[in-house]
Order: C-alpha cells, then structure tokens, then sequence
C-alpha cells in the first residue's frame, strides 16, 4: 500500500449537534482546542505543521441552522457561521444586493475549496489578503462572537488586529455576519492576482458609493493585501463624500487611497508596485460602481 | 458509515485521518490521487453530496453519512462514463495523474450545466492542475462530452 507522509497530526475529534455544547468545550479547552468548519485553511495549516496541532478538533457542521443565508428587507443579511463560499456566490439575493460580497466570493480559490471553505472561516482566519474582508468592511457588516458568557456584537472594522490575529478569544466562536443594506447604493470587489484562480490577492479594493442626484452620499473604500490588517480607506472616502462626482474627484481619492495603505513587499509583489495598483483599481471601482 | 461509489463501509477510523488517505489505503480505490495534499492542485477530488471537494482536505469523520463518488465509480461496468470516453476520444490526457480529478470536476459541471461555455469549462477546472497538456485537450474533451463542436 502507498506510504503517506504528509499526514495530519494527531488530534480528538469531536462533533457537538448543538452550539451550547461547542461553547461549553470551548470554555473548557480553551487554546487546546480548533473550531474545524470547512477545514480549508485548517487541514492545510495543521499538515505544514504551521500551528501548533490543538488536542480537540470540534466540529461545528453537526449544529442547525449555521448554515442559513437570511435576508429580510430592512434588516439585511444574516450569514450562518457555516454558509459556504458557494453559498454566497450563488445565492440571488446576495447577488442582486450585495454585489460586492457576490463578487469577491466569486473571485476565490476553485470550486472546490469554494464548496467547503466558509466566509465566517476566511474572516476568522484573517489573511491580510482574504478577499471576503474588503466586500464586509464596505458593507459596514457585524460579527456575531458567541461565549459561554455571553454574546457581544464587533464591526468588522474592529475585528482584525494584525496578519492572521482577530479579537476572537480563545472561547468564543463568530456565530453570525450580520450585513446591513446598502440602500441605493452599489458596490464592486476588484482583485489583482497573477490567475484568474487559485490564487491570493496581491491587491483587493472593495468599494461601496450611494449617489444621489450626483452627489456622493455615502461611499466607503476597503483595501485587501496592503495592510497588515485589512482596512477602510477612510481619509480617500472624506475626499468623495459630498462632493459632486467628476473624474478629478475620483482620482484624488483613488490617490489618497495608495497614499494610506502601508503594504509589504513579498515574493508575489513589491510595495511599490502594490501602491500603484491601489491607486489604478481603486479608481477603477469607484467608476464601476458608478456608471456599471 | 462510510457510502463510496454506492457501496456502504463501516470502518472505524482515526480521526487525523483524510477521506483521501481510507479511499486509497483502506478501501483500496487507488484512482483518487494525491498530488500537493494541501487543496491546491485538484488531483484528489472527488464528489461528495453532489459537489466536488479536495478529500485531502476532508477529514474521514467529516464524510461520516455522506455520499461520496470517485472516479471508479463513474463507469457503467466495462462502458466508460460519457466524460471519460471523451478524454480518451480527444486525447484529454498525457501523463493522466491529474485526469481523475478533472474528470470529477467536469462531471459535477456537465450535470448542473449540460452546455457550458468555453469560459464555464474553464472557471469548473481552474482548481485542477495539468501539467502536461497545455489545457488545450482536457477543454476540447469536456466540450465533446457536453455534445458540442469542439471550440477552438
């Protein structure tokens, strides 16, 4: 028989059918233990032997209900801490109000880690390149942490506190997205990456304008990839907000964009190169969200 | 309990333990290959519930009730699937490491899409690496197998 040996490390597996006893788990392992949902980033981390393997894998897809997409006019869209990146991808109502989230997980791995890999997992996870990141922080979305001592509401915005570290404890599992509407407005995730799949994002630019006769009411600008954590581009959106749109206008922003990230140089980019793709693609989605 | 290819096991089963590493080593069905063991290249896919998944990603426990489908699975005895004879009809493969995997995948795409586009074909396969072909064979098959003129 064939000799593997890139294998797994040991662990426990355990697999609750209700979220009282993850939690309760949780509380008693605490860093001992590694929620698995679609395992797409686990399995990998634990076989390169990335993370220190946890005693207790606790599985959450025993539990109902964590895999339901909710949308109800007004209150927007709940999304279950299960619901897959397919999920998202081919749901109508996620594509016709919230496009920018539609695309961003379009724009994500194959279809196979898209039927597996969950976007709570890829927030949670919190590559500073996780494409789901830039569509959430656009669209404003919570998250849902749940404990056994109880339940807090965080923005996304706040979520993130460096590469690959959230403000999740150790006893806590993010148990809901919760997404308001953007009412009237549009939304557009642009990429860079060298393949069209597979592949991480070398920039990410989510954007999100509300316009009313003309003139910008709302309008918020994520970056992926340039930060260490993924982040809104606050001072280019003060530079839109207000203002009559006109092609200067959007250019200037697009510029203060590139100025405000801070992107490392690695072997998929150089900083310099990721400055300037800020500053072309985050022109590029803010007249996409515009006239498309 | 275990359901491959329609038929039921019950195995008992370390909980480390991939559903790649029991099709292969346990129950022998040494079609499903592995390639990068991390969910890259697509060579372990199989078909589970319907869709397809890297079974080196998958825990065995994780396939616990579910249906899963490999490539062994897909012939009709000695007459091969619609998609498989394609393969072998417009030469869809050079070395084949990376053609049961492709298989699966073109197979999930041709239920749900019985006439994909070029583009369609292209976005199904992108999580299944060929290293020899150039793409070029494995696109024409799966087009020959949906029924179409080959594209060019």
């Amino acid at each position: 028989m064939v000799t593997f040996y890139r294998r797994l490390p040991k662990f426990y597996y355990v697999a609750p059918n209700a979220i009282e006893e993850v939690l309760s788990l949780l509380s008693q392992y605490k860093d001992r233990a590694k929620v698995i949902a679609g395992g797409t980033d686990l399995v990998p981390k634990l076989k390169r032997r990335e993370i220190k393997a946890p005693e207790y894998i606790i599985d959450l897809k025993g539990i109902p209900d964590l895999d339901s997409i909710r949308y109800s006019e007004g209150s927007g869209l709940r999304l279950g801490a299960l619901v897959t990146i397919h999920a998202v991808e081919t749901s109508p109502v996620i594509g016709e109000k919230f496009s920018v989230l539609f695309q961003a997980a379009q724009s994500m791995a194959s279809a196979q880690v898209r039927n597996r890999g969950t976007i709570a997992g890829n927030i949670c996870n919190a590559v500073p390149s996780a494409d789901t990141a830039p569509a959430l922080l656009v669209l404003d979305a919570e998250l849902k942490l749940i404990s056994l001592r109880g339940e807090r509401l965080v923005k996304i915005e706040d979520f993130f506190i460096g590469p690959n570290k959230t403000v999740l404890t150790g006893e806590e599992i993010l148990q809901e997205i919760r997404v308001p509407e953007l009412l009237g407005g549009k939304g557009v995730y642009l990429k860079l990456a060298p393949r069209h799949s597979m592949d991480l994002a070398v920039v990410g630019v989510a954007v999100a304008v509300v316009l009313e006769n003309g003139v910008c009411r709302e309008v918020r600008i994520a970056l992926g990839a340039v930060n260490p954590i993924p982040m809104r581009a606050r001072k280019a959106e003060s530079i839109i907000k207000g203002q009559r749109m006109k092609a200067e206008v959007v250019e200037r922003a697009a510029q203060i964009a590139a100025e405000e990230c801070r992107p490392i140089s690695d072997h998929r980019a150089s900083a310099e190169y990721r400055i300037e793709m800020v500053r072309v693609l985050t022109k590029r989605a803010i007249n996409q969200a515009l006239f498309s | 309990m275990l359901t491959v290819n329609g038929k039921s096991y019950e195995l008992s089963v370390s909980p480390w333990r991939t559903l790649l590493e029991v099709i292969r080593e346990d129950l022998g069905l040494t079609g499903t290959k592995e390639g990068c063991h991390l969910g890259e290249c697509g060579a372990c896919t199989v078909i589970m519930d319907g869709k397809t998944v890297n079974s080196c990603l998958v825990l065995a426990t994780e396939a616990d009730g579910k249906q899963v489908t490999t490539i062994e699975g897909l012939a009709d005895g000695d007459k091969l699937h619609p998609v498989q004879q394609a393969f072998v009809d417009h030469g869809g493969l050079q070395c084949g490491f990376c053609t049961p995997g492709m298989i699966m995948s073109a197979k999930v795409l041709l239920d749900e899409k019985p006439d994909p586009s070029k583009e369609e074909i292209k976005r199904a396969i992108a999580g299944n690496m060929c290293r020899c072909t150039g793409y070029t064979k494995i696109i024409e098959s799966i087009k020959a197998a949906a029924g179409n003129v080959e594209g060019k």
